[in-house]
């Protein structure tokens, strides 16, 4: 029961309070880029989610049963982002096998994931956060994905208001999301504190 | 870019001002936001991306005849993960606590997107030599927007720079937020807009 528990504060814990997105830098590019619809950012958030979720999963498999304590230590990121590539084409083979419609609509965002830096960000602090359970691993990057959707959908929102705004000339586009994003992660800094 | 002659001084000036990775293009945010809470991290940086952006820029060049268009991202991100590899290392063996600080985004330079467009634009279609010199230039325009970003943020949340000399006179509140992430978002977006000013000024 305290186990579950535990597991349900980190799962709040890394959507809310450490949202990769708002305190560690991760997934901007797509963040700032691509967020100008709704719609777009919702599907966008739920490839990452999954692809998160698989390559989390699978690169902490890979490091707690091959390479921890190897030689074989310094190849990890060669290891992870051929993971990580792998995920990526899996999910595309099978969206495109299955949900056709969905594959059209994701487009050349698709074999961007690759890129995103919020799925090699979570490989790589799963690590770094000394995390010693598959359970503990994949309720982590199962979070960090939906809190990316998180962050990207609020993002997607205020953009699309934001399009109706009176903006001074030089801050519009990039400079006005920037200042917006920086707004966003003082907002979510209240969450800060609620757990510890 | 490859229908006009590439010179030395053209790639130079792109990389530097008119096609600056982060103030024009927008691309490797995430480290330009992260590692800005100090000057020496924000350096360290720069050159570990220089570092990884030459190197894979030469050999990309070098074997750009050889790639199938469809395996091409992948093997430029394996060229790229094995440079970062060799880049980490080296932070871990002479610099360690800069390592440390560091932590998780010098591996993340992998997925920066500053060097798969560079590879994907220019090392794929080029010599190598004009690679290396594309490679320098785009990597010394990421430093200097790093730089400038770093003493802004340092100098208003610790009134230092070089985390010694002090800059601000005795009476400075340090500034918090500076350090914080807001900090971050807000000054490189009023830093774009600058940029956009004066762009618009000159035109």
């Amino acid at each position: 029961m305290e186990y579950m528990e535990h597991i349900v504060l980190v799962f709040i814990s890394i959507v809310l309070i450490n949202n990769l997105v708002f305190t560690k830098f991760l997934g901007c590019c797509p963040y700032l880029g691509v967020s100008g619809r709704l719609d777009m950012a919702f599907g966008m958030g739920l490839a990452v989610t999954f692809v998160t979720t698989l390559a989390g999963t699978l690169t902490w498999l890979i490091d707690h049963l091959f390479l921890l304590g190897t030689a074989l230590e310094v190849t990890r990121y060669v290891c992870f982002i051929l993971v990580i590539a792998g995920a990526v084409q899996l999910v595309e083979m099978y969206l495109r096998k299955f949900f056709p419609t969905l594959y059209e609509a994701f487009g050349i965002f698709l074999p961007l994931i690759t890129t995103n830096c919020v799925i090699l960000g979570l490989c790589l602090f799963l690590n770094l956060w000394q995390v010693n359970d598959i359970l503990m691993a994949v309720v982590l990057s199962f979070g960090a994905g939906i809190g990316f959707t998180m962050a990207i959908c609020i993002m997607a929102g205020i953009r699309e208001n934001l399009a109706l705004a009176d903006v001074p000339e030089c801050l519009q586009g990039a400079p006005i999301t920037l200042i917006t994003a920086g707004l966003l992660t003082l907002a979510f800094m209240g969450f800060a504190g609620m757990i510890k | 870019m490859a229908d006009k002659q590439l010179t030395v001084g053209s790639t130079f000036t792109a990389g530097i001002w008119s096609e600056n990775p982060v103030l024009r293009l927008l691309l490797g945010m995430c480290p330009t936001l992260a590692v800005t809470t100090g000057v020496k991290a924000a350096l360290t940086m720069g050159l570990s991306v220089i570092f990884v952006l030459i190197c894979s820029n030469l050999v990309v060049s070098l074997m750009r005849n050889l790639l199938k268009p469809h395996l091409r991202i992948m093997m430029f991100t394996l060229t790229i993960a094995t440079f970062v590899t060799i880049a980490d290392l080296f932070l871990k063996a002479y610099l360690p606590d800069m390592s440390a600080k560091l932590g998780p985004y010098i591996p993340l330079i992998i997925v920066n997107c500053i060097i798969i467009c560079r590879a994907e634009s220019c090392a794929s279609k080029n010599g190598p030599w004009i690679s290396v010199i594309d490679g320098l230039a785009y990597g010394i325009g990421f430093t200097v927007v790093l730089c400038v970003l770093a003493s802004i943020r340092e100098i208003l949340s610790t009134g230092k720079i070089f985390e010694t000399v002090q800059v601000m006179p005795g009476g400075f509140v340090p500034w918090a937020g500076m350090a914080m992430p807001v900090g971050a978002f807000v000054t490189l977006g009023l830093m774009l807009g600058l940029v956009n000013l004066v762009t618009k000024k000159k035109a």
